[in-house]
């Protein structure tokens, strides 16, 4: 039976100090890689024989503009149907340069969700055979889901309610 | 194209094949989206789906509410099921937050699960069969929703987006109504569906018309992040209900139908199985509901003062109530940092929301992995060369909701 303990074991071996930031939260084995790695390591998930971890759950992006130099996460769920565990796997890039390789060539399922993760984040992934807006309008010039579009401050008052119909 | 006036090189064959737009609004999508055929007489060449219609960046309304707040969001998601979205978020939010629920609280959710599962794939077979050119059936199942929808009304109020439960539990308990409705249709259903089946199942022309249509491997269903019932009418039996169980599914008995060759009639019969599978594990939790005897009986949410709202009458006549009313009401109970995925067996697979808590009152980034979203994308592949008509019915048979897919 294929442990969290063991996955680590096989990541370190394989990569080394390429690989780190092993943690568990609730039990899901999590880590991350530089983000020139990315296909290396979703190829040997994949490709072991013991490892398997050969369907793409999730794919999306978290943006930190505190963390200068990796603003944006990219957050793969991987899961091995045949042991039947999952594990989260990071890796982080430059918000000037958000350029991530693509796993399309790895996960049909791939496709939208980095499409989607490119409309809402601007994660440039790199070989993607169609990357374009996929939920918001073409002429969109920004990337709503990052932190620099906050939604509106429910309690601002310069706002002029009468012109709203609540005065 | 013809306003960008290609010129083509000399002996080129000029373009022979129609272009169509399906959609956004049709009558045989059943929901807000494009495709964009190219059509050679009625085969299909090629495709592309545009999304996103009915986009109203959830994932981005999230970040501002508190985690109760966003039970409504989750409605909007399949709203064929949305008890199924809000029990799911719910589970999500106790597994943040180290809530355990009482056995008895997670029977009444596997109960309401399963009534929205049911109600769901009713939907979409009636809905198969209504792009086949057989009203009947449809009309006719139609009524058993409708005692599905009461049965929630008797429990949250509200029949279609059901903001039903709370994290920990449910806004109240069941009712005698709600049980009495219960038990109306664990009787007459199974009859009714079984003459639903009669229609459909061993029809010369319904066969006809979906067996080989819309097929795709196992292997590319899994390349494809496929779940839920097109991944097990290929013949996988992937279930999160067993694989990683929630909700006390591990202490019901129940089997996975598979297909064989993950074609249109293929899923129309996972869907329709079931269907009768759900039956048999309402039939199970309402005899455990049954079971509890005397104060255990009442029970209907986790002790957790912090994240449950409590009874009005007290929140009225005693302080500490009173206090936890408001701190819950203007979300200022302390959440734990954290990041979690929770998943559960939806209606059309795998839901499962990625939650990143930073310790403050709203979640710090919320993604929902939506199944219909996922598996949308293997439409073109699996309409190429087809019929249009054949098209149709895969879209319906996939069960494409357009609310999930835009979120």
């Amino acid at each position: 039976m294929l442990t969290n303990e063991h996955i680590k074991q096989r990541l370190t071996e394989k990569f080394g100090e390429g690989v780190g930031n092993f943690e568990e939260p609730y039990g899901l084995l999590s880590f991350e890689a530089p983000k020139d790695l990315n296909l290396k390591v979703l190829n040997f998930l994949y490709d072991d024989e013991e490892l398997k971890f050969r369907f793409l759950t999730d794919l999306c992006a978290v943006h930190y503009p505190d963390n200068t130099g990796k603003e944006l996460a990219v957050v793969y769920h991987l899961h091995n149907m045949v042991d039947n565990i999952r594990l989260r796997f990071k890796v982080f890039t430059d918000i000037k340069t958000p350029d991530v390789y693509t796993a399309t060539g790895l996960f049909s399922a791939a496709n939208w969700m980095e499409r989607e993760t490119f409309d809402f984040y601007g994660v440039n992934f790199l070989g993607h055979p169609n990357l374009k807006r996929i939920l918001n309008v073409d002429e969109m010039d920004y990337f709503p889901l990052r932190k620099e579009f906050p939604l509106e401050d429910q309690s601002r008052i310069d706002k002029d309610d009468e012109m709203f119909g609540r005065g | 194209m013809s306003e960008h006036h290609i010129k083509l090189p000399e002996g080129s064959i000029e373009k022979t094949t129609t272009t169509l737009n399906l959609g956004p609004t049709h009558p045989a999508t059943h929901g807000v989206f494009q495709n964009i055929l190219e059509l050679d007489g009625e085969r299909i060449v090629s495709s592309e789906q545009t999304v996103g219609y009915i986009h109203r960046a959830f994932e981005k309304l999230a970040e501002r509410r508190p985690l109760y707040q966003i039970t409504p969001l989750t409605d909007r998601l399949n709203y064929c099921s949305s008890p199924l979205n809000n029990m799911g978020w719910h589970l999500t939010c106790e597994k943040l937050l180290g809530i355990k629920t009482p056995k008895r609280v997670d029977y009444l959710r596997i109960i309401i699960m399963e009534l929205a599962r049911i109600s769901d794939h009713l939907i979409c077979n009636s809905i198969v069969g209504v792009d086949a050119g057989a009203y009947t059936g449809f009309l006719y199942v139609m009524q058993y929703r409708e005692l599905i929808y009461e049965i929630y009304e008797e429990v949250c109020g509200s029949r279609l987006t059901t903001n039903i439960g709370r994290i920990g539990g449910f806004e109240r308990n069941f009712n005698d109504i709600a049980f009495q409705k219960l038990e109306k249709f664990l009787a007459e259903y199974p009859a009714v569906l079984k003459e639903f089946e009669n229609l459909f199942q061993r029809n010369r022309i319904f066969m006809e018309r979906t067996q080989g249509t819309g097929a795709i491997t196992a292997e590319r269903a899994l390349n494809y992040g496929f779940t839920g019932p097109n991944l097990r009418a290929a013949g996988v039996d992937y279930d999160v209900r067993i694989h990683t169980p929630y909700s006390s599914y591990e202490d019901f008995q129940f089997n996975i139908p598979v297909g064989t060759t993950g074609d249109n009639y293929d899923r129309w019969l996972v869907r329709g199985k079931e269907m009768w599978e759900s039956l048999s594990i309402i039939k199970q939790a309402y005899q455990k509901v049954q079971e509890f005897k005397g104060a255990e009986a009442e029970v209907f949410h986790a002790d957790v003062p912090e994240y449950f709202l409590p009874e009005k009458e007290d929140v009225y006549t005693k302080m500490e109530a009173l206090i936890w009313h408001f701190k819950i009401i203007m979300g200022e109970t302390k959440i734990p940092a954290g990041e979690v995925y929770h998943s559960i067996e939806a209606a059309n697979g795998e839901l499962g929301f990625y939650l990143i808590s930073d310790g403050g009152r709203t979640p710090y980034r919320l993604h929902f992995r939506r199944p219909c979203f996922i598996y949308y994308q293997a439409y073109a592949e699996l309409t190429k060369g087809g019929m249009l008509s054949d098209a149709i019915m895969t879209m319906s048979s996939l069960n494409l909701i357009a609310g999930e897919m835009d979120a």
